[in-house]
């Protein structure tokens, strides 16, 4: 569990103490009349981190992106950026740029006056606004397309200058919202690791909203995952998938096979929890909780085993029957009935192009996991 | 057999509105283009030649003989037509451009406006239309007279010791032309302005805008095609107005409209009164035709 950091250019500045915070939300809480879009929430998010807000909708995700670019204010609490405090500043004089969800491109100016807009406000210079418009062009790789209007561009190309204008004028935050909703699967992965290089290259602060967790699983150093206005959890992708800190957030993003009990013995390293149908299971890890509470031990799918024939040596094993089988080419899912109507989900990788003796429906099968498979959790 | 009737009903559907255009437009027009060319006489109708069919194809072939554009060339050579026709256009212009300044700010309101409130904004507008027009601007001679409310108000307040005189001048037309016409302004201004996405001025504030400069370059030339529509609706009509000049201009006040009832009720020259109509016509036929273009483009664009 200890090697769960970053997955990306050992870049953790979270995990230093000395690290100066970029973005700081403390203790914000923003109301719409009766509802609590933000719920006094803090999160601290440093400087060329790519930070990802996950959640459903109505999480108020949303509305804390637009609290940063200035169009939402605070009902309480503060944001600061770089230690200055937001208040007060009106969205056009603070140093970040937003990509709006609807793109919204000017219609009636073309590509390369779309990302000129921005370099004209703050005044520069003609020849320079051409060379850094240029610039812009070359990096979402729309050259030929600078004197068309938004309405002659495919749903990518309008992306792409949507991309190019927030990044006109070197902001030093960009604020993405669902930037890449609107493409089609595709075009929407391809796009995933061109952000993901152009952040890397240009040296940014990306903080990306997005409700879908593949996205945000790729993209990001950290995510937040949201909930009715306020953090579950802020950590790494791979923290977050593989130890999540409460099912809230286990269940959100990937699937997977809860098991609630009673923790029976809990020494050192390792507990045993006594499941709703009476049989234990191991965990190879000390819980927070004291015997006798209720707690849950959540497996994914793919820390499973499925068997004909009952593993000798696993820690846990459930028997069952197969009742669903999903064939996805890479793997193999199997639903699992067990004896007292619980499904559990577990799944297969298919390492061989052919299988002799493939488990079929309504077989009887065993489901098996290690000590360390899963996380305990307590709330 | 079912096809051939279905292809003839659905020629008779496009049939209705071109009948309708024919009899109710194109008709009348030819009938007031020949009376423009006809000779004024003590008759009835008081016109010659009139057109009949007793005397068969030579007595048409000689009444069309007897047509001459005399009439347009004694337009041409008086003065006061010519005044009349620039007074006219001058009127409209200026009252269009008043219409404007004030319908902007209120249709933009109306569109930023709560959702909820919209359309009780909306019948606020369109409430006047329930009163009869003529009514309307009666009740405006009752406000500008010199004893009327307003002068009443301003001599109350003190802002004035002498009342003032707008009733039979060109403020009053101005008054009378943009209260009446405001809401042909307000309403082609606020389809626009309501239907443009807001975050594109979030988008051009994000971007360093102040909330005017993001007007000036995002709400402004995206509502050009309601700023066409309401300008033409205000302008063409105005061109033609004779109740408000007649009734709030007074005497010494020179439209066309008010030639055109004159030569018309007051002189009995049909023809003359006819030749203004049609001229009329002609010099308004090119903002009508701009707007249609610039309406066939705003829907392509759409």
């Amino acid at each position: 569990m200890q090697s769960l950091g970053s997955t990306r250019r050992s870049f953790a500045p979270w995990a230093d103490p000395d690290a100066k915070p970029y973005i700081r939300f403390e203790n914000v809480t923003k109301r719409f009349g009766d509802f609590i879009a933000v719920d006094d929430l803090s999160l601290t998010i440093y400087e060329r981190e790519f930070f990802a807000l996950l959640g459903a909708s109505g999480c108020g995700k949303t509305t804390l992106l637009r609290m940063l670019a200035g169009f939402e204010h605070p009902t309480s609490g503060r944001v600061l950026l770089d230690g200055q405090d937001l208040r007060g500043v009106p969205p056009y004089r603070r140093p970040v740029n937003m990509m709006f969800q609807s793109y919204a491109l000017f219609p009636h100016m073309d590509v390369a006056s779309n990302i000129a807009f921005g370099l004209k406000q703050d005044g520069m210079q003609k020849g320079e606004i051409a060379e850094r418009v240029a610039q812009m062009l070359k990096l979402v790789q729309l050259e030929p397309f600078a004197k068309r209007r938004p309405h002659q561009l495919s749903g990518g190309q309008r992306q792409r200058v949507a991309l190019a204008r927030s990044l006109a004028k070197r902001p030093k935050v960009l604020l993405l919202d669902e930037p890449l909703g609107a493409l089609d699967k595709k075009l929407r992965e391809e796009t995933q690791f061109e952000l993901m290089d152009l952040q890397h290259e240009l040296g940014l602060t990306f903080i990306v909203v997005t409700h879908d967790q593949e996205e945000a699983m790729t993209m990001a150093d950290r995510i937040a995952v949201m909930e009715k206005g306020r953090v579950m959890q802020v950590a790494t992708p791979a923290e977050i998938y593989e130890a999540p800190a409460s099912r809230f957030v286990a269940g959100f993003v990937g699937s997977i096979n809860m098991f609630e009990g009673v923790l029976v013995k809990a020494d050192g390293g390792a507990a045993e929890i006594r499941d709703r149908s009476g049989a234990p299971l191991l965990v190879g890890e000390a819980p927070a909780a004291a015997p006798g509470g209720t707690v849950w031990l959540a497996v994914r799918p793919e820390k499973m085993r499925v068997t004909r024939e009952r593993p000798p040596e696993a820690a846990n094993v459930l028997e069952g029957e197969i009742w669903d089988i999903a064939y996805l080419g890479d793997m193999t899912v199997y639903n699992v009935k067990l004896d007292d109507g619980r499904i559990i989900k577990a799944s297969m990788m298919n390492s061989q192009r052919r299988l002799e003796d493939a488990l079929t429906w309504h077989d009887r099968a065993w489901i098996s996991f290690p000590a360390d498979a899963g996380v305990l959790l307590t709330s | 057999m079912g096809r051939l009737f279905s292809a003839l009903g659905s020629r008779l559907v496009i049939a209705v509105p071109y009948l309708w255009l024919f009899v109710f437009f194109l008709v009348p027009f030819f009938i007031v283009l020949k009376i423009s060319l006809s000779q004024t006489a003590v008759a009835i109708p008081p016109y010659l030649p009139v057109f009949g069919l007793d005397e068969g194809f030579a007595g048409l072939v000689r009444n069309l003989r007897e047509l001459s554009f005399e009439n347009y060339l004694w337009l041409l050579g008086d003065p006061l037509y010519l005044n009349a026709y620039l007074s006219s256009l001058w009127i409209a212009a200026v009252s269009t451009i008043l219409t404007l300044l004030i319908g902007y700010p209120i249709a933009h309101g109306m569109a930023r406006a709560p959702l909820a409130l919209r359309p009780v904004l909306l019948m606020l507008v369109i409430l006047p239309f329930w009163t009869s027009f003529l009514i309307r601007v009666y009740a405006w001679i009752g406000i500008l007279k010199p004893e009327g409310l307003l002068n009443q108000l301003l001599l109350f307040l003190g802002v004035i010791d002498q009342p003032l005189v707008i009733i039979n001048t060109t403020t009053a037309i101005y008054i009378g032309i943009v209260y009446s016409y405001l809401p042909f302004m307000v309403l082609p201004l606020y389809a626009t302005l309501e239907k443009m996405d807001y975050t594109l001025i979030e988008a051009a504030q994000d971007l360093g805008c102040t909330p005017i400069a993001a007007f000036w370059k995002i709400t402004l030339p995206l509502s050009l095609p309601g700023v066409v529509a309401g300008s033409m609706l205000v302008f063409i009509p105005a061109v033609g107005e004779f109740v408000i000049p007649d009734l709030l201009g007074g005497s010494g006040t020179l439209m066309i409209g008010k030639t055109l009832w004159s030569e018309f009720f007051s002189n009995r020259d049909w023809p003359v009164s006819s030749a203004v109509a049609v001229i009329l016509l002609l010099i308004l036929v090119a903002p009508i035709v701009y707007f249609q273009r610039a309406q066939a483009r705003a829907r392509e664009r759409a």
